[in-house]
């Protein structure tokens, strides 16, 4: 099923089984193996990217329901030469270790910033009317749909830190 | 996976028509639940028809109440100025469910719509009733933690996991659906969903091919509101057991087959009742299979804790 996808900026045109998932696609029509498969059912989010800006599990998404839409893995977030500002705060605070759960952190991280900075509120909003403060409870629950393996969780908070600022 | 064919509807009426008249074909929106179920072979449709870009996914002010799209994302409701001013037990419940990412592309139809994370409906070495019909049931003497209190059967004792469910049955919301014919017609949310009876693989009252297009929200009734969840990690679990509050209307989730309405707890509160007495009137009926008893102190504590908070609220 010929499907076109706007993937890091450049057009692509696919041929797919339907049932080829998203993160399939990527990474083994496009080659772009940095989304990562950990457990393929929506749990641990190593597979997450944004589509139109809006972070997902790519695991859990065919392919052929993103004709037209505009998707952007790790690899279209920085460059070695340009290195995003969660990528380089991600490198400052050490917030890993193996690093298989490091792309979908970042694209995790950085849609959850624009989610929070359009104020959608997380289950750690107490003031649902309000303009959220990104305390530090907010982003672990914000990011509770990342697991890392290697538990490097208090790094990963310091470095989405770095970049969102002081809670207000 | 199984092999399938896949189509994205052109509009609301031909995408009725076509899962109506192709057999094995399934409406597909966010897709979170249904193809995690396609992946582990429990769900197989042999046909998908995409609903998830039709203009249904709109948020808007109707009779004092709001009217929420079925295609629009769990995010989308929970971010909504309005939903959250007049209703924050829903956002409360929508926000404890899933993920960020989850809730990003699961669907308010879908939501309602998924299926039970009954570990034996997940395994297909194992007889499950709403699974395979007749196979029997493996959580009645067997691994039945987070099984149903309420509503259940020697056929079934399967919970619905939803969060958001529980908020929209404590409000009195109703659904709005799409017919073959063209017609469309409305039902209570707590009427949706059915008890398990002898047919738990008959989930809903939803005829073949019928689409859920909206949800429609009432004027939040007087008083506060409150949801509460409880489960064995922080964040990013389904619940053992929640209770939903708004005004004097009462709902339980994770305790039943449905988003289960407390009829004899809101009675009770109506007559003048303390709640640690007016849900031990709902508790009269409760019944445990085991594992699943400690299900009805955490329903009784949980819905006097919230009670007290809905109280601070208001």
């Amino acid at each position: 099923m010929k499907t076109t996808m706007t993937v890091n900026g450049e057009a692509r045109t696919l041929d797919l089984d339907p049932r080829t998932t998203l993160l399939d696609a990527l990474r083994e029509h496009l080659q772009l193996t940095g989304s990562k498969k950990g457990c393929d059912h929506g749990q641990c989010g190593a597979c997450t990217v944004l589509v139109g800006g809006v972070r997902i599990n790519s695991c859990l998404s065919l392919a052929v329901m993103h004709d037209g839409d505009e998707i952007t893995t790790i690899e279209g977030i920085g460059t070695e030469a340009a290195l995003h500002p969660m990528q380089v705060a991600f490198l400052d605070q050490d917030a890993f270790q193996c690093g298989y759960c490091t792309p979908g952190q970042i694209c995790s991280a950085v849609g959850m910033l624009k989610e929070a900075a359009d104020n959608w509120p997380s289950q750690a909003t107490d003031d649902l009317t309000g303009a959220i403060s990104l305390t530090d409870a907010e982003i672990r629950e914000r990011m509770s749909g990342n697991i890392c393996r290697c538990s490097a969780y208090p790094q990963i908070l310091a470095a989405i830190r770095d970049v969102a600022g002081d809670a207000a | 996976m199984r092999p399938f064919t896949y189509e994205r509807a052109a509009d609301a009426l031909s995408a009725v028509k076509a899962v109506a008249s192709t057999p094995g074909a399934k409406f597909l929106a966010g897709g979170t639940n249904l193809l995690d179920l396609m992946k582990l072979d429990i769900e197989r449709p042999t046909h998908l028809v995409d609903v998830g870009r039709l203009p249904l996914a709109g948020i808007e002010a109707a009779d004092g109440g709001v009217r929420l799209g079925g295609a629009a994302t769990n995010s989308q409701v929970a971010a909504d100025a309005t939903v959250r001013a007049l209703y924050p037990v829903l956002v409360q419940a929508i926000v404890s469910g899933g993920s960020g990412q989850l809730r990003n592309k699961a669907t308010v139809g879908g939501n309602l719509l998924q299926r039970t994370r009954c570990a034996y409906f997940y395994d297909t070495t194992k007889p499950c009733n709403k699974r395979q019909p007749g196979s029997g049931c493996g959580a009645l003497e067997g691994l039945n933690r987070n099984s149903a209190i309420f509503g259940a059967s020697d056929h079934c004792i399967a919970t619905h996991p939803s969060d958001m469910a529980v908020a929209m049955a404590a409000l009195g919301a109703s659904v709005e659906t799409l017919s073959p014919d063209g017609s469309s017609r409305t039902l209570a949310v707590q009427d949706l969903h059915r008890l398990p009876g002898d047919t738990p693989q008959i989930e809903t009252d939803l005829a073949p091919g019928e689409l859920i297009t909206a949800v429609i929200l009432p004027p939040p009734p007087k008083g506060g509101q409150a949801y509460a969840k409880v489960r064995d990690r922080a964040s990013y679990a389904g619940g053992l057991a929640s209770v939903a509050v708004a005004g004097g209307q009462v709902a339980f989730g994770a305790v039943a087959h449905k988003a289960w309405r407390a009829e004899k707890t809101e009675a009770a509160l109506a007559a003048g009742a303390s709640p640690a007495e007016a849900v031990e009137a709902e508790l009269a009926s409760a019944r445990a299979n085991g594992r699943n008893a400690f299900k009805i102190d955490v329903i009784r504590r949980l819905t006097v804790a919230t009670l007290a908070e809905q109280g601070r609220g208001a």
